[in-house]
């Protein structure tokens, strides 16, 4: 389409020329990442770590950890990675597909607070590769739902959910029951999300193997969702997030 | 000269016959996952198998529709369109069957899979690294075949691109760009990877690709679709010119920026998901731009929707598109998000997208080629037949949704005269089994339809080509 003045239009052009379209195209759809993306991983208020505390001291969300083993970690001492067994546990978590039923993130809703929790915060899902934040509840979040029943419970839940909770929609996970942890492939999962970021020490992942040994799977997703949501200790008079 | 002996249709035929083989398949997989929400003793049949629970199945369920099925339809029609409109074989025919195979053994592998559990746990990214470096070689030979196809094109003949072409090759960029990145995983076993990302960074590129997935596989490619076949069909030129430029740039730049409208009242940062829903609201008017475009291509001509089907499933479409599109950026509305976050309003307006849009178009574009390249017309009957049953199936689905999902979030943020929280979670899980019984009943006819598109298609087919041995057999 030419002009009134007989100039060609820029979109004349491109339309002539397939390889310009394309580049054009490519310029158009890369804004939006730059805008909205990178700043997420250059701007260190996305993942606060710390927050200040009542009296005015700042105080760390990540666990501080010095030479101390995974398993010195009490609940409420800040985030840490998985333990071997945990970190078995989630990996069964993502294999069952759990992500598409339960979701991991509380948000700022007082009927939420109610019925799951403070709401979650950025740094408590920062050693999760992939995050597990879920996009749906056909069942109830379960960012916080650590400690809040029994590990016997948990059993009898999952081998069958609908004898504690009759209306319950959740498949039966009997299976987890026979089958085993393999220490050695924990091992080598370690080592990988050491590689993205997760500080594991060489101890933690040396005595991985023999942490898992003989535990079933039904152990390591009992131990996982044991785990979740108890990392922090929430405080009041505290602001942890604007 | 016949269609058949100019261009390379041989490929477009394979795809076309696959794609509504893997609409059977993947329908019928929903009808079943959308039956284990009503019926849970469907998750083990009395065995202690984990193959066929929701978990594993449901991506396998997304997998097949979308790329198997929508794949398969966005090839055929974009392989046909490319050659037509610049009136040129395919730069290589040898790399479209390249594509074709690839693809193919694409989805094998995911059927294979993700049953056995083995998945990234990332929506509509579950395939596991080796698949996705295989579906990435795949996708490239697609490009790259589609923009030599138009760059070796006659310029005295075709001097510009048409427009479905555009659309077509938006697409193409951006899912390469977004299953590249948002795919990037350290692998530690065979099938096991852990994304770079973590927590909210990993949220975000997941959900820019979550919702690009269906900003440009599902929407750009589709428009490319629409951009052709509703023309041709109403044998009208497109209503403005002017308008579809205005839209493809708009749709380009804007899409992209709505991925974080998932994430609202998250630990995203809130400018974030703010900026993702403003654009969202935005996004109506390329959208409705789009549609109306579309439709008033038919102007003058609205009489043909009487007796043309392939047009009715297009003009059927194009209503869906606009409604799911105007629905769209009202869920992305932060006081609407709140309420429809997490429930099944959401999948109620992916279905409405993808039963109404997607499937209807490609539908109408299917049987559209069928046409053309065998030079027959298909039965009118089982067209009216797939017609109303995909429709009715379609309207029940979403409206099911509508009402769970709505009634979901309003459950779960009442409280009593007391102050507490007035349902257990259980009593609104309780409260959904008629509606995931309505959806499963809609999801029934859906497949119905589908069964009845891909016996309409076979029969049509295999007339064809008998009466075309038998011509043959006449003048030898």
């Amino acid at each position: 389409m030419a002009n009134q003045n007989g100039k060609e239009s820029l979109q004349t052009k491109l339309e002539k020329n397939v390889f310009a379209m394309y580049l054009f195209m490519a310029m158009a759809v890369s804004l939006a990442g730059i805008v909205e993306i990178v700043p997420l991983f250059t701007n260190p208020d996305t993942v606060k770590d710390e927050v200040v505390m009542a009296d005015g001291s700042t105080k760390s969300l990540l666990w501080q950890r010095g030479d101390k083993k995974l398993s010195d970690w009490k609940p409420g001492d800040g985030v840490r990675p998985n333990t071997a067994l945990e970190l078995a546990g989630r990996d069964i978590y993502q294999r069952e597909g759990c992500y598409l039923c339960h979701s991991q993130m509380i948000r700022p809703f007082r009927d939420e607070k109610e019925r799951y929790g403070h709401f979650s915060l950025a740094i408590e899902s920062v050693y999760d590769h992939p995050f597990q934040w879920g996009s749906k509840r056909t069942g109830p979040d379960l960012a916080r739902v650590g400690g809040k029943y029994s590990d016997e419970w948990h059993i009898l839940h999952m081998r069958h959910p609908q004898a504690l909770v009759p209306e319950s929609v959740m498949p039966k996970y009997r299976f987890l029951d026979k089958a085993y942890v393999d220490g050695e492939s924990i091992q080598a999962h370690m080592e990988g999300l050491r590689k993205v970021g997760v500080p594991y020490t060489d101890g933690d992942i040396a005595e991985a193997a023999g942490l898992v040994k003989g535990k079933t799977e039904m152990n390591a997703m009992v131990a996982y969702l044991q785990s979740l949501g108890n990392m922090i200790k929430f405080e009041d008079g505290v602001v942890y997030r604007e | 000269m016949s269609l058949i002996e100019r261009y390379d249709l041989k490929v477009v035929r394979y795809f076309i016959v696959m794609a509504s083989i893997y609409l059977v398949i993947g329908t019928s997989i929903g009808v079943y996952i959308a039956s284990e929400l009503a019926w849970p003793f469907l998750n083990d049949l009395g065995t202690d198998l984990p193959y066929f629970q929701f978990g594993r199945l449901r991506p396998l369920h997304t997998n097949t529709v979308i790329f198997a099925f929508g794949g398969s339809a966005l090839m055929a029609s974009a392989f046909y369109i490319v050659q037509r409109t610049n009136q040129t074989k395919l730069w290589s025919n040898k790399m479209a069957w390249f594509t074709f195979w690839s693809w193919n053994l694409v989805i094998l592998l995911a059927v294979i899979t993700l049953p056995l559990g083995l998945t990234q746990s990332k929506e509509y990214a579950e395939l596991e690294w080796p698949i996705d470096i295989l579906l990435t070689v795949s996708w490239a030979s697609y490009m790259y075949n589609f923009i030599m196809t138009i760059h070796i094109r006659d310029r005295n003949k075709v001097p510009h691109v048409y427009v479905a072409n555009c659309f077509f090759m938006g697409m193409m960029v951006m899912i390469t760009y977004l299953h590249v990145v948002n795919n990037l995983s350290i692998p530690v076993e065979w099938f096991k990877s852990y994304s770079i990302y973590s927590g909210v960074q990993d949220a975000m590129i997941q959900w820019w690709w979550g919702h690009n997935a269906v900003g440009f596989f599902l929407t750009a490619g589709f428009l490319g679709m629409m951009y052709y076949f509703v023309p041709k069909q109403a044998q009208r030129p497109v209503y403005s010119y002017r308008l579809s430029v205005i839209h493809f740039w708009s749709l380009m730049f804007g899409y992209v920026w709505l991925g974080a409208h998932h994430l609202q009242y998250t630990a995203l940062p809130d400018w974030a998901g703010s900026l993702g829903a403003t654009i969202s609201l935005a996004m109506i008017i390329p959208s409705w731009g789009g549609a109306i475009n579309g439709v008033l291509t038919l102007s003058g001509a609205w009489e043909r929707l009487r007796e043309d089907y392939i047009l009715r499933f297009l003009i059927m479409s194009l209503a869906f598109y606009a409604m799911t599109t105007f629905e769209g950026p009202v869920m992305a509305a932060k006081t609407v998000n709140a309420l429809s976050h997490y429930t099944d309003w959401t999948i109620g307006h992916v279905h409405s997208g993808a039963l109404g849009w997607n499937i209807m178009v490609a539908s109408g574009a299917l049987y559209h080629m069928i046409e053309k390249i065998f030079n027959v017309r298909l039965s009118q009957k089982l067209l009216a037949v797939h017609f109303w049953v995909h429709t009715i199936g379609t309207v029940t689905y979403i409206v099911a949704m509508w009402v769970s999902g709505i009634m979901q979030g309003l459950m779960w943020r009442a409280y009593d005269e007391y102050g507490t929280l007035a349902y257990t979670f259980a009593e609104s899980v309780s409260a959904m089994h008629p509606y995931y019984v309505m959806r499963a009943a809609g999801g029934v006819l859906v497949v119905l339809g589908a069964i009845t598109m891909l016996i309409n298609i076979i029969i049509t087919i295999r007339k064809a080509s008998q009466e075309q041995t038998s011509a043959q057999a006449a003048t030898a």
